[in-house]
């Protein structure tokens, strides 16, 4: 009984770690996403885990049964289900996007445009103009 | 009998959880979190958490896995191999996971019914709520009731989300009534399929009506009825249609349908603290208290199921519509 009393907070924090690792080692951004939904039900699994009580039933009341596993985690975890899918849809929306913006959704392939077009803004800024520049100057006029 | 399914469970979950990270191909990698939601619906079931298992069910291996599969089809199916060894982000993840392994050593073990989680406030809720609430789902009563509060905040939180996602894909009108008339759905040549939602989908709408309706007696309530509703229209709109879909569903009425929700579960609020009691304090607004906690509850948990079934459905409809952009820009 002792190696199982704490078996589910052990598989908790490995299911949090691989979550973990999946969204600071891989650079897809959609993998990074399922990353996060793992993480994220590794503490909907901690506190349903505390919730519960040998030989209780669901926290459903009745004259029939007498012990019951605690309401509360249900109720926070509920809850925090459906804005896990709400936010999770937000960062699909910004995946999508930042597809359409870059035509990549792999960081360091974002992360070369990005300085490539800071390099270029910055030349610009020491005098070498490039062919944009012109339109810029088209429209002033 | 309990412990065995749970443990066996709990692995399974690992090891799903070790492909997801493994795999490279994010097909591959989207059906095994729609397993890993399953086994975790499963899994809390088992312990005892039957509301949630519902939710999780629905929303984790229904709704997320389809938005996924959305996205996937606008931004590519294959993960790039990364060119580095992330031998630091291991040893970060080891290091922490040990500190939190130590963590756990002297937490209260599992099941256990003396530890201080079951000492604070679950009692009253247990033993008081039958009388002070009168809904025999102690779940229902204190998500609508005890911490209605709570509760508001997190539809706000959905209804949020709903309008960033509605803000980020905005697809032009003239795109719209151009694409309007000929988009097919991609399965339109199911024809067992076809037959088969058509008989289904009555079924399921009712079941998510049920499922609103009697979450004070059952397992149930606002989210779940939500997430089921908007479930059978996304099961509707991919072999129907986007165009027959937003007909019965127009993207004003669900804008409009996720507002009113929120507005319908603050009003409550509102109008209990008009006849004297406190923000979302059910019990002035009838004579009885507890028929008031009764009326209060049911208004509430209907606000909830409006917002949460309008902004899935607008969020897949979003989702769609890119997906028809995308494919009219490259003709």
């Amino acid at each position: 009984m002792n190696i199982i009393g704490l078996y589910n907070y052990w598989i908790v924090v490995v299911l949090m770690m691989i979550g973990f690792y999946v969204v600071i080692a891989h650079e897809n951004l959609i993998k990074k996403l399922v990353g996060v939904s793992i993480f994220q039900t590794s503490v909907f699994f901690f506190y349903i885990s505390m919730g519960k009580i040998s030989g209780a039933t669901p926290p459903i009341l009745d004259d029939h049964y007498q012990l019951y596993s605690n309401p509360l985690p249900h109720v926070l975890i509920l809850t925090a289900i459906v804005v896990g899918i709400a936010t999770t849809a937000l960062g699909l929306a910004l995946v999508v996007r930042i597809q359409e913006a870059y035509g990549s959704i792999e960081e360091h392939e974002i992360q070369d445009q990005d300085t490539q077009d800071q390099m270029e803004s910055r030349l610009e800024a020491y005098g070498f103009r490039k062919k944009h520049v012109l339109s810029v100057q088209n429209l002033d006029e | 009998m309990e412990t065995l399914i749970d443990i066996v469970l709990l692995s399974f979950l690992v090891l799903t959880a070790l492909a997801v990270a493994k795999m490279h191909d994010l097909f591959a990698v989207v059906m095994l979190s729609g397993i890993y939601s399953l086994l975790t619906a499963s899994l809390f079931l088992d312990l005892d958490a039957v509301d949630v298992a519902f939710t999780e069910a629905s929303v984790g291996a229904g709704i997320s896995t389809l938005l996924m599969l959305a996205s996937l089809k606008l931004v590519g199916r294959y993960e790039t191999r990364t060119r580095y060894r992330p031998m630091l982000a291991l040893g970060v993840v080891l290091a922490t996971g040990a500190l939190l392994i130590y963590g756990t050593l002297d937490m209260p073990h599992f099941g256990s019914a003396d530890a201080p989680v079951h000492q604070h406030v679950a009692p009253r809720y247990l033993n008081d709520s039958m009388g002070e609430v009168g809904v025999p789902n102690v779940v229902t009563s204190v998500l609508a009731s005890y911490r209605g509060y709570d509760t508001l905040g997190e539809t706000l939180v959905v209804f949020t989300a709903g309008i960033g996602v509605i803000s980020l894909l905005r697809v032009s009108r003239r795109t719209k009534q151009q694409e309007m008339q000929k988009v097919p759905a991609d399965m339109q040549q199911q024809i067992i399929l076809r037959v088969v939602v058509k008989w289904l989908l009555p079924l399921i709408l009712i079941f998510a009506l049920y499922v609103q309706f009697h979450g004070d007696y059952g397992p149930g309530g606002g989210f779940q009825a939500g997430v089921i509703f908007a479930a059978g229209i996304i099961l509707y709109t991919m072999l129907f249609g986007l165009s027959n879909a937003s007909r019965v569903f127009p993207p004003k009425l669900l804008e409009l349908l996720a507002a009113l929700g929120v507005l319908l579960y603050g009003g409550v609020g509102i109008v209990c603290m008009l006849l004297g009691g406190n923000f979302l304090d059910y019990n002035s607004l009838r004579h009885d208290p507890v028929h008031g906690q009764h009326l209060g509850i049911l208004l509430v948990e209907l606000g909830v199921g409006l917002t949460v079934a309008a902004v899935m459905i607008t969020i897949f409809f979003k989702f769609t519509w890119r997906t028809v952009k995308h494919k009219y820009l490259e003709k």
